[in-house]
């Protein structure tokens, strides 16, 4: 029962990474209608930032997640600006290679300022705190509430201010939202900017408790794709929903059955979910 | 067509003979010779992805997952089993054939970026089995002292200008494939596919099959070109099987243009000089390469192929092709009446 109590809060703190992650793959998959294959590089990249604020800046940990959020967030912009506001009429194959080009661009920029091997951060806070009798350290219970904050207050901003509503609109249709007088050029500006803040706090996260690579976005890249699969591209609470629902079955896996199956159950899952049913649990909502 | 020598033929057979005499040019230099060997087999390895990518418009990120499993198969069968390369060569083969077919079934019941997605999960998943499976595989220490091909007779492929040959006779076989296909009615489907997957089923394309082939041929022909990379190389490790490959081929697709016949070629032969030259600079490569490849598909998605084709003069293009009277998206990729 410990044991069980230990890995749920553990799959827990996992799966709030994995919400925050999913959603900003999510929400951009919602208003461009791609996939953004370098949002494990950006994820990645986050991490790093948040290292260089807390370390090299000497700036408290909050505010390192936070600057590291708003770097994302203007990267997003200037991605959206320079690269995919280009491209806004071009095939959707052709926005996906180049996805693919920022993610090369990013790994090996961060190969080149940090190097190649692993970074470790400083955990901010330290100890642990009994829960039903299990040890749960201060930092996934920090991630835990962090990432349930950051969900409510995505959900005010899309269902209560302008902007979010706005994103919500273009979502459900592109012309309609436009002939309204809503400028999809800003909403996909907006789109990006909280997409890669959102992977920032992610990534800002999860540092203290992972090694920092600059292959460490790899995996989280391809788990969040299957976490949006599952849920249905572009659906908020497939994402959310997905996000818990991988990350428990992920560590549940790894702790009853070997690490090896904690790897292959998102993998099994990806393929089932493709296989079975191509548009996710709660894809024929989103997608109409 | 025209009974004069066309700029384009001319140009098809001024690569070719480059390419026959590269062995002479090179005969001092063993190393530059060795360089163009490999840029054939990824040139190779291009084509699959062409036929897929370029001409049915399916971003497949599997592919680099084919070219290890060809390589895997040939590399651990000459070694650890000791076969002969030939029959490995030939298990490598039908053994991708048989994966891209089966991938291929559930694979393609997806479409789009679900499809991006479903065949970038399947090629990390056999980059993590080829790392993670260290009874069969090796993992991380690779395999080394893989095969060259058998001597047949008199030809020795231990010759480094045989084994170009070697190589060179494949890469015709797929440029000369892709020509062929892009005139068949087959190929007709698949950029019918590529334009749009609802008018083509509208007109009486058979999607599914048609697609299901082209995956297929592509697993193939990036198998082949895995398995040649082993022998080749005589080492191969988990790299070879993991999806910075495939970034490579697209990369290589991108330059010289995709859905084209010699686009693969002179874009995997630009790029491979291009990496030799900028090999002290090893880590400065990609981020060189990641803008390029973003600039590209802005500003030039049509590649090298489609803008030497603009400057074809008007008199000698194709006119008697049905490819050049389908509409195309906007910014489709290919020159459609003047495919090279």
């Amino acid at each position: 029962m410990t044991l069980f109590v230990q890995q749920l809060a553990n799959g827990l703190a996992l799966g709030g990474i994995y919400c925050l992650a999913a959603i900003g793959l999510t929400l951009v998959f919602g208003v461009l209608g791609f996939p953004n294959l370098a949002h494990g590089a950006l994820y990645m990249l986050g991490a790093y930032l948040t290292f260089f604020f807390l370390t090299d800046f000497g700036l408290p940990y909050v505010v390192a997640i936070l600057a590291a959020a708003v770097v994302l967030a203007l990267l997003g912009v200037v991605l959206e600006r320079l690269v995919f506001h280009p491209l806004r009429n071009k095939p959707h194959t052709h926005h996906m290679i180049a996805t693919v080009g920022v993610m090369f661009f990013l790994v090996a920029l961060v190969q080149e300022i940090w190097g190649t091997g692993f970074l470790r951060m400083e955990s901010p806070v330290d100890g642990q705190v009994s829960v039903l009798g299990a040890q749960v350290s201060w930092q996934r219970i920090i991630i835990i509430v962090t990432a349930v904050a950051v969900l409510l207050l995505l959900t005010w901003f899309l269902k209560r201010s302008p902007h979010g509503q706005a994103i919500e609109a273009i979502e459900q249709d592109r012309i309609g939202a436009a002939l309204v007088g809503i400028n999809p050029s800003m909403v996909s500006m907006v789109t990006f900017a909280v997409s890669l803040a959102l992977v920032a706090i992610a990534a800002g996260l999860v540092a203290p408790i992972n090694l920092l690579s600059p292959g460490m976005g790899d995996a989280l890249g391809l788990t969040v794709f299957a976490i949006i699969i599952l849920g249905g591209l572009g659906s908020l609470p497939g994402a959310i929903v997905g996000g818990f629902a991988i990350a428990i079955a992920e560590v549940m896996a790894s702790t009853y059955i070997s690490v090896a199956a904690g790897e292959a159950a998102i993998f099994v899952i990806l393929i089932a979910v493709l296989a079975i049913k191509p548009t996710g649990i709660f894809g024929a909502v989103a997608q109409r | 067509m025209t009974t004069a020598l066309s700029p384009r033929a001319l140009g098809v057979a001024l690569v070719a003979l480059a390419l026959l005499l590269a062995p002479v040019a090179f005969s001092e230099q063993q190393y530059l010779l060795r360089v163009v060997t490999t840029a054939a087999i990824y040139a190779i390895a291009a084509y699959g992805l062409n036929i897929i990518l370029g001409l049915t418009g399916q971003l497949s990120l599997a592919h680099g997952a084919f070219f290890g499993l060809g390589a895997y198969t040939v590399g651990l069968l000459t070694t650890d089993y000791d076969w002969s390369f030939w029959t490995s060569f030939l298990v490598a083969i039908v053994g991708t054939t048989v994966l891209g077919y089966v991938s291929g079934l559930i694979a393609l019941r997806t479409q789009g970026a679900y499809f991006a997605i479903f065949t970038m999960a399947l090629g990390f998943l056999v980059f993590i089995t080829i790392t993670r499976w260290e009874s069969l595989t090796h993992a991380h220490s690779g395999v080394s002292g893989v095969k060259y091909p058998e001597s047949i007779g008199p030809i020795d492929f231990s010759e480094p200008a045989t084994m170009y040959y070697f190589v060179l006779l494949f890469l015709a076989g797929v440029v000369y494939t892709t020509h062929a296909l892009l005139r068949s009615n087959a190929g007709r489907s698949l950029v019918a596919i590529r334009t749009s997957e609802d008018l083509a089923k509208s007109i009486g394309v058979n999607v599914a099959v048609n697609k299901q082939l082209a995956f297929t041929a592509s697993a193939t022909i990036a198998g082949l070109a895995g398995a040649l990379f082993a022998s080749l190389n005589g080492f191969i490790g988990p790299d070879s099987a993991g999806i910075d490959r495939t970034f490579e081929m697209l990369l290589f697709l991108l330059i010289g243009g995709l859905g084209t016949v010699m686009g693969p070629l002179l874009g995997s032969l630009l790029v491979a000089f291009l990496f030799e030259m900028l090999q002290d600079l090893e880590t400065y490569r990609f981020i060189v390469l990641g803008p390029i490849i973003v600039l590209l598909v802005i500003f030039a998605p049509r590649g090298l192929v489609g803008y030497l084709n603009d400057l074809v003069p008007a008199r000698f293009r194709r006119t008697d092709t049905t490819l050049s009277a389908e509409p195309l998206p906007a910014g489709s990729t290919t020159t459609n009446d003047e495919v090279l």
